[in-house]
């Protein structure tokens, strides 16, 4: 990489520690002598020995937690440094000298720009710089994606009333509501649902009319309180559709602890209140659970692949038994809703976690358009950001306080389930493994803003979409990085993958990347052959274009090129 | 002969010397030609040799049937080597009928048998005899063909082509021709019928090669194993001496698991994947990972891709000899020395330099396959899935690296199926003695003249054009062809590729190295089982470390050294031929057949455009070409695809009801495939 280019202020960055010697304690290729630069966004390690070159490009915004090892009298050899530890499933440790206090320099220029939240400073998505062909923040706009799946229509409409976050501050200022519940009907409504979270409508089904609604538990309470205009608003959605069945609720969580919900004023929609529903708990667990369970994984592939019992290893961190429940709670609501031709109501505690992951995926199974990249990127922009899932919290962008109770790996959980749906139907979607693992690296590194902030209203309030850039611009602006040659358009068709363990299989190339004795080969043999022969045809085509021209312009001449065609045929091998 | 039922289909169930057979009664339905059809063995058809585990229900209790049964059950399952399984419901049958068809399928299938029962021997005489089975696989049955191959891979100048054990005067365990190192000579290769004698696999392009040798067996008489030591001393002092490199000996029986080992391992998995209905699957699913944890194949597959991988390392690093020793010679042996050619020869990735290999090392080897795959029902502790081991591990390179084969993982599956037709004699001998001497046709049978064997490697006899398309690997990366006058003549002869030049060889100062440890070695072989082999000290250990890594850091050479990733994520269950026949494992649509029939598709389509393009240069006039596609609507082939033809019609997803006990059981019914029974609707 270009240094020069590096210290350049054109995207932004800004210098602040250069040329610093250390050693980069490499898990793979053990001790490596480098030079250490960090700016506000990244610190850049360039060995100076190694043959091939050893380069270390972190984002700041990776960065978890940082620990000093050893003292100033500390003995062995490299026993003194630093321990950094990052949310992309690896760590750094760097050894320095100790003479002179030599870290402390480094150590105050990484916390500070590593936790700018905690420093009372912007995160660098504000002072990047950097200019894009596309402009990603125009890629949702919730009023043409509600129009895109046919809404409103006699049966639901567009409310504002939250329009300027007065009823609900973790929920969009668009809302899609029945069309037979009035505003008034509505806030009353979020009187009885945890945090305001009223059911609105995510996604409807073009032919069947049903349609997938999301909101937060009822506060039913230890007491079992009812609460007339919410049953009313819900057999509102019952009958929107024309149903005469029962309306499917879909509780995210397992059953013990949405009993337990109640202590604390939650709960869930009982028979007796709810007589027109039919109420399901999908086992979903929460997001300690899913923490954990992380942390269990990162210890069994990082630093070293656990080698002797790798499958029972792997079924103990519970990783994919996790991802298995996700998926198969998605396909029941896809399910439902499709061929069980009813309409759904999708929430966990909050709904902003699991129910996000639900209807998120049961949309993606369900709807074609959301298997393209802009498609996809709508339907994160909606159902994730847009819908209050509150990334700042459960990433900790910026924030020092690694150990923060509420930092959970969600959004990763949900893309993983993407990827496996990915892997399962590799013709299905628009975009690559490329772009999911962009997504996820762009979740951490605070260098736009569309991860930023735990709520619509929040950014608003921050002017995110004036002052930083969205990640879609870089995507969008390279769009064929991210393109799946094997994409097949089809339209309407439900996808559901098989969520057992005989198809689910650990994301090697995200969650071992790290590791250069897993790496995958790059690129893709299978696809680099595919494009290949694209390429071929296309040569063809345009060169038989040009013949039939000739041809036809000229007296035939047949000596002229012909031995350009067989030369072709030597490139592909034909086996019939 | 009897009376199947069957959800919705009816029909008979015919048990003959050849197969079981159920005949669907209304199969005029069937207006949807599978593309990927056997000729041979039909969907409903389970050769006698393919069935693996029989078992009666009786008062919904499962019961093994072997011998003689007193009393019939309302329901057969049979289960098949090839991981198919078929419900049949009796209930509805006659008694005396149900009799008939269990006891005849029982008998059949699973009693011992004499040799000369086997189908094969029944259907030689009938066999079309206008096959051309050698479609360029080299049989290694002649002098010949072993000149051919030492030639090509340059061993001829130290090794040799024998013609001592013509007439088998050696052994009846060897081949009739072989080739050892040129110093051995006769006297010491008929001395022991073969035995302590190093015969020759194949040579590296550095000139070192792969050898094999059968050991001594343990003998109690002092005097003879101090002959034996002698013996061993004798021969060791003559290949150990320039032009031979410096020698490795690995006793495999003591570095790799035990056959009884891999055969506990294979039992145990494969019982993993003969389903006998949904609740069944999702049950197992819970604990998936363990379970297969648990079986200890995939252990296997990784350890014995990891002793190639230090055999390989041996011989293209260290430059030395690599002598593989075992008891016959004929198991692990044929395992190792396959996989590190394949490894290492980009020849043995082809389809004929594959099925070459096969010969070489297996057929004309002698593998004990009629023992191994217990074809006779002779004895249960004989048998092994050895060679299906090696399959599987070939299987993880296959998928490892597309590019580097001819064949495709489809051609695997077909030819591990193949082990149980019995109308190929490929797989239904234990030596090439043996074969030859029931060839004759001398014994009882008054046949006359000697019987005409097919081989499985003509796969026409198995399957149409349109169905062998899917045996060879679109994604091929040929190699680039030397210019066209050579390819003629050397088409047969594939030209050794070099493979990455890795760290250059130390020169041999460690010549020492061997005369000190000679004694010390063959105490080991005549001793069996202690001692110092490749990976049991750690410097080689380190190394192997240090080779691997190496190779892993650079690109890929598809026509090069190609060395399988064996870390526990890379390992995997080979999906094809594990879970072709499980609906629940079906993803519609989807699986890597999805991106392979879209490369078909393009491949074709560049092809009519060739065809198109030369006929404007020719300015031939022709209608337009309308080629066919080969898969109609590739987006729907289901992941199965090409084997069971499953569930065409169901879309509903599959849903896991082991944590879902609450929903509606009627709903799998709906799903479950052909064979399953219904017992409420199978009134015939």
């Amino acid at each position: 990489m270009n240094l020069s280019h590096f210290r350049n202020n054109s995207s932004g960055n800004a210098a602040f520690l250069t040329d610093k010697d250390v050693i980069y304690m490499c898990p793979f290729n053990g001790p490596v002598k480098g030079r250490v630069y960090i700016t506000n966004y990244r610190l850049y390690l360039r060995s100076v020995e190694n043959d091939p070159v050893v380069v270390l490009n972190v984002p700041l915004g990776v960065i978890s937690r940082i620990e000093k090892m050893g003292g100033a009298s500390s003995r062995g050899e490299n026993s003194y440094g630093l321990d950094i530890t990052c949310k992309d499933m690896r760590n750094l440790r760097f050894a320095l000298k100790q003479e002179g206090h030599s870290r402390r320099d480094i150590f105050e220029v990484l916390t500070k720009y590593a936790f700018p939240q905690s420093h009372n400073l912007l995160f660098f998505a504000f002072a990047n710089e950097e200019k894009f062909s596309e402009n990603g923040w125009m890629v949702y706009n919730p009023m043409s994606e509600y129009r895109r799946q046919g809404l409103p229509n006699e049966r639901w409409r567009v409310t504002f009333i939250n329009e300027h976050y007065g009823l609900c501050d973790t929920y969009p200022s668009l809302l899609v509501v029945p069309y037979n519940a009035t505003d008034d009907d509505l806030k009353k409504v979020a009187a009885f649902r945890s945090r305001n979270r009223i059911p609105v409508l995510s996604w409807i089904h073009p032919e069947t009319q049903a349609v997938i609604m999301r909101c937060s538990q009822p506060l039913v309470g230890m007491s079992g309180k009812r609460n007339k205009d919410d049953e009313r608003y819900l057999d509102i959605i019952r009958e929107a559709n024309g149903q005469i069945s029962k309306l499917t609720i879909y509780d995210a969580r397992p059953n013990v602890n949405a009993v337990a919900n109640k202590a604390t004023g939650g709960g869930y929609e009982g028979e007796d209140a709810y007589p027109n529903a039919e109420l399901f708990f999908l086992d979903i667990h929460n997001i300690h659970v899913m923490r954990e369970s992380l942390k269990k994984l990162k210890d069994i592939v990082y630093p070293n692949v656990e080698e002797s019992h790798w499958l029972s290893s792997l079924e103990s961190t519970h990783w994919l038994e996790h991802i298995k429940l996700v998926l198969t709670g998605a396909i029941q609501v896809a399910d439902k809703v499709s061929s069980g031709r009813s309409s759904v109501v999708v929430h966990c505690s909050d709904g902003w976690d699991r129910t996000a992951q639900l209807t998120s995926l049961a949309m993606l199974m369900l709807d074609s358009y959301y298997r393209t990249i802009e498609g996809f990127e709508v339907l994160v922009q909606k159902e994730w950001i847009s819908f209050g899932h509150k990334f700042a919290s459960r990433i900790g962008h910026g924030d020092k306080n690694h150990a923060d109770a509420d930092r959970s790996p969600i959004f990763l959980q949900f893309i993983d389930c993407v990827w496996q749906m990915s892997k399962q139907f590799p013709t299905a979607f628009e975009f690559n493994e490329q772009f999911l693992i962009t997504i996820l690296d762009h979740l951490y590194s605070c260098r736009f803003g569309t991860f930023l902030y735990n709520s619509e209203s929040l950014r608003e309030k921050e002017k995110v979409t004036e002052k930083t850039l969205s990640l879609w611009s870089l995507i969008n602006s390279e769009k064929s990085k991210y393109t799946n040659p094997f994409y097949t358009k089809e339209l309407n068709r439900a996808l559901y993958p098989v969520a057992s363990m005989r198809h689910l299989e650990l994301w090697v190339n995200y969650y071992i990347r790290w590791n250069p004795r897993i790496r995958q080969q790059q690129p893709n043999p299978v696809e680099q052959r595919y494009m290949e022969l694209l390429a071929l045809r296309d040569d063809y085509i345009r060169r038989l274009e040009e013949l039939q021209i000739t041809n036809n312009s000229k007296i035939p001449n047949s000596s002229a090129s012909s031995a350009s065609p067989s030369q072709m045929m030597s490139q592909v091998q034909t086996h019939f | 002969q009897e009376d199947g039922s069957n959800r919705g289909t009816c029909g008979k169930l015919v048990c003959t010397n050849f197969k079981i057979a159920f005949l669907d009664d209304d199969s005029a339905s069937d207006d949807n030609e599978p593309q990927f059809k056997n000729k041979i063995v039909g969907e409903n058809d389970i050769t006698l040799q393919c069935v693996d585990q029989i078992y009666g229900v009786y008062d919904e209790k499962k019961k093994l049937l072997t011998g003689q049964l007193r009393k019939y059950p309302e329901k057969l399952i049979i289960y098949c080597k090839d991981l198919r399984v078929f419900n049949f419901c009796l209930r509805y049958t006659k008694e005396e009928e149900v009799k008939r068809i269990v006891s005849g399928i029982v008998h059949h299938s699973q009693t011992p048998k004499l040799l000369k029962r086997l189908f094969l021997f029944s259907y030689a005489s009938a066999a079309p005899n206008n096959t051309d089975g050698r479609n360029q696989t080299v049989m290694f049955d002649t002098l010949e063909d072993w000149r051919d191959e030492l030639e090509r891979t340059k061993g001829n100048v130290k090794y040799k082509a024998v013609t001592t054990n013509e007439g088998y005067r050696v052994s009846e365990k060897l081949p009739l021709y072989f080739v050892v190192p040129i110093c051995v000579s006769e006297e010491s290769i008929l001395k022991y019928q073969g035995r302590g004698i190093p015969i020759w696999c194949w040579s590296c392009h550095n000139g070192a090669a792969l050898l094999k040798m059968s050991a001594f067996p343990k003998e109690q008489d002092d005097s003879t194993s101090q002959m034996q030591k002698a013996f061993l001393d004798g021969i060791y002092k003559t290949i150990s001496k320039p032009p031979y490199e410096l020698l490795k000996m690995d006793d495999l029986s003591s570095s790799l698991p035990s056959l009884q080992d891999i055969q506990t391992a294979y039992t145990r998995f494969k019982q993993l994947f003969l389903i006998d209905n949904s609740t069944d699957f999702w049950a197992t699913d819970v604990k998936w990972f363990s379970l297969l944890e648990s079986t200890n194949w995939l252990e296997i597959i990784r350890r014995v891709l990891k002793k190639a991988i230090e055999v390989a390392e041996c011989l293209e690093r260290q430059h030395t000899n690599v002598l593989l020793i075992e008891e016959s010679a004929t198991d692990l042996c044929c395992v190792i020395s396959s996989l590190v050619q394949v490894m290492m020869d980009s020849y043995s990735r082809t389809k004929s330099g594959f099925q070459s290999l096969i010969q070489k090392e297996w057929v004309i080897g002698g593998h004990g396959f009629l023992d191994r795959c217990n074809h006779l029902h002779k004895s249960d502790k004989e048998e092994a899935p050895v060679f299906l081991l090696l399959l599987n591990c070939v299987w993880q390179l296959v998928q490892q690296y597309p590019p580097a084969f001819e064949f495709t993982e489809t051609y695997l599956t077909v030819l591990s199926d193949s082990l149980y037709v019995p109308i190929f004699s490929t797989f239904f001998f234990n030596s090439q003695h043996q074969k030859d001497t029931n060839t004759s046709g001398e014994s009882l049978n008054t046949q006359s003249g000697p019987f005409r064997f097919l081989t499985v490697w003509d796969w026409s006899v198995q399957f149409d054009p349109k169905a062998q398309a899917f045996l060879n690997n679109p994604l091929y990366a040929e190699k680039p062809k030397p210019d066209k006058s050579q390819r003629k003549t050397a088409r047969f002869k594939h030209q050794r590729q070099l493979s990455l030049p890795l760290t250059p060889t130390k020169s041999s100062t460690k010549r020492g190295f061997f005369r000190e440890e000679t004694d010390h070695l063959i105490k080991n072989i005549l001793g069996k089982r202690i001692g110092k082999f490749i990976n049991s000290s750690d410097e080689p250990s380190t190394s192997f470390r240090e080779f691997y890594d190496s190779w892993h850091s650079k690109p890929v050479d598809y026509h090069g050294l190609l060395l399988p990733h064996i870390d526990g994520p890379e390992i995997k269950v080979w999906a094809q031929r594990y879970l072709r026949w499980i609906p629940e494992a079906q993803l519609h649509g989807g699986g890597t057949i999805a991106t392979a029939a879209k490369i078909l598709d393009l491949m074709e389509e560049v092809q009519s455009l060739q065809v198109k393009m030369d006929e404007e240069h020719s300015q031939a006039i022709s209608g337009d070409v309308h080629s066919v596609p080969l898969l109609r609507n590739s987006a729907r082939l289901s992941s199965l695809f090409p084997f069971a033809l499953l569930q065409r019609q169901s879309i509903k997803p599959a849903l896991p009801t082991s944590t879902w006990k609450d929903l509606e059981d009627e709903d799998d019914l709906v799903k479950r495939d052909d064979e399953f029974v219904d017992l409420s609707g199978g009134m015939s």
